[in-house]
């Protein structure tokens, strides 16, 4: 059966349902869904790889300045407490919750910082057209493996949840890394809405190992 | 965006898989090997045609992940004190509170978040697990869609552990108030995470297999 096929090169596979497709070079803003199980196989933009790293950069920088700035603020009878990210990670430092306060760390801190910073890595030299960093496959590879456990967007969520418990209780106020963090939630969005797996990879394969 | 079709291989037969042709392909970036290739030459991803243990993943994390999810519903998820009084609150209590605050909407997040999507997703990842194993060949676009809707939606359950995180880091005001994390906060995000990892763990592409001799 395979000598009809077209060379193997030339094939892609869904990775959801195994389907089989002839690849080949789609108009700029296009998208090709497989055929059977309707997944989305490629997207085009001639300048996506750029764009995905500048998006990647200033999510990182916005990560940090999230990290290191006053986050909420809560007043209450006279007392005040101020609280960053950091604080909201070591609310769980005692007793049985610690194995919490670590896995908080990396939902919302190390997972998100590491998922960027593999992508900065892998993507950095692409765009600039110079050969890719020694080891560059596998960055990409661990930032697409952590997707589902960078949970920056739910954390913001969370924060709205909470703030609304407390409203009744204290007077809060917003300090600047919410909308860091904010920001990183939409950079974030827009970052994964336009990375093609498929053209970063074919990218990062013509690379000399 | 434009809407593109890539041309499909064997357009007389209709659609065939890699397994199919005799083929390997990479789940990472989609290249197609000759079936016994063990790594990718493009991604240098592991390839495996199917995962033979996939269903065994998926029911042991699952098993796992409803376990965690009853002390997550019986033990209190917030410690409070004030000045007056010291209440714990579970994570339906917690949601009641926020009703009798008029905050309903934010009380509906929780619920959905906390009870509707853990024990949707439960039903889900059991539902597919079987379909594979009876091999069903009916509706595979609908339970693809299921597969989908648990792998996106399942993370989002960690808002009530981020809720309790914030709340106790930042109400600490001495004698005037102090908010705690409960056992439940670590049983529900356990709950969570292997939940997360049984549907990782679905190979997706035996939905598909059925409906091919």
């Amino acid at each position: 059966m395979s000598q009809s096929l077209p060379p193997l090169d030339d094939l892609v596979a869904c990775h959801h349902c195994d389907t089989l497709h002839v690849a080949q070079d789609l108009p700029d803003r296009a998208r090709a869904y497989c055929q059977r199980c309707g997944s989305v196989m490629m997207t085009t933009q001639s300048t996506a790889i750029a764009r995905v790293l500048s998006l990647a950069i200033t999510a990182f920088v916005l990560l940090i300045a999230a990290i290191s700035f006053p986050f909420l603020a809560l007043d209450a009878k006279g007392l005040h407490n101020t609280t960053s990210v950091i604080d909201a990670v070591l609310a769980f430092n005692e007793g049985y919750a610690f194995p919490l306060a670590v896995a908080v760390a990396f939902f919302i801190i190390i997972i998100p910082l590491t998922r960027l910073g593999a992508l900065i890595y892998a993507l950095g030299p692409l765009a600039r057209d110079k050969p890719a960093h020694a080891g560059a496959k596998r960055a990409f590879g661990l930032a697409e493996q952590l997707r589902p456990w960078s949970m920056a967007e739910i954390f913001i969520v969370g924060v709205t949840v909470a703030l609304i418990k407390v409203a009744g209780l204290a007077a809060v106020t917003i300090g600047p890394a919410f909308w860091a963090f904010a920001g990183v939630v939409i950079v974030t969005v827009l970052k994964d809405q336009m990375i093609c797996r498929y053209s970063i990879w074919e990218a990062l394969e013509q690379q000399p190992d | 965006m434009q809407v593109f079709d890539l041309g499909s291989t064997g357009t007389t037969a209709g659609l065939i898989t890699a397994r199919n042709a005799g083929l390997v392909a990479c789940q990472r970036c989609g290249q197609v090997h000759a079936i016994g290739t063990a790594y990718c030459k493009r991604c240098e991803g592991r390839l495996q045609s199917r995962d033979t243990q996939s269903l065994q993943k998926v029911w042991a994390w699952l098993i796992a992940g409803i376990i965690a999810y009853f002390p997550a519903n019986i033990y209190p998820m917030l410690l409070t004190n004030t000045l007056v009084e010291h209440s714990e609150s579970t994570i339906i209590g917690g949601a009641v509170d926020l009703m009798h605050h008029g905050a309903i909407g934010i009380a509906l997040i929780v619920l959905f978040a906390s009870v509707v999507i853990p024990i949707g997703k439960f039903g889900a990842i059991i539902y597919l697990a079987l379909s594979v194993q009876s091999k069903s060949a009916r509706n595979p676009h609908e339970r693809h869609k299921a597969y989908e809707l648990v792998e996106f939606i399942g993370r989002w359950s960690m808002i009530d552990v981020f809720v309790v995180a914030i709340l106790s880091a930042m109400v600490q005001l001495n004698t005037v108030a102090t908010i705690n994390p409960g056992i439940a906060a670590l049983s529900f995000a356990l709950s969570v995470i292997f939940t997360m990892l049984s549907a990782q763990s679905f190979d997706s592409r035996l939905i598909w297999d059925a409906d091919k001799p």
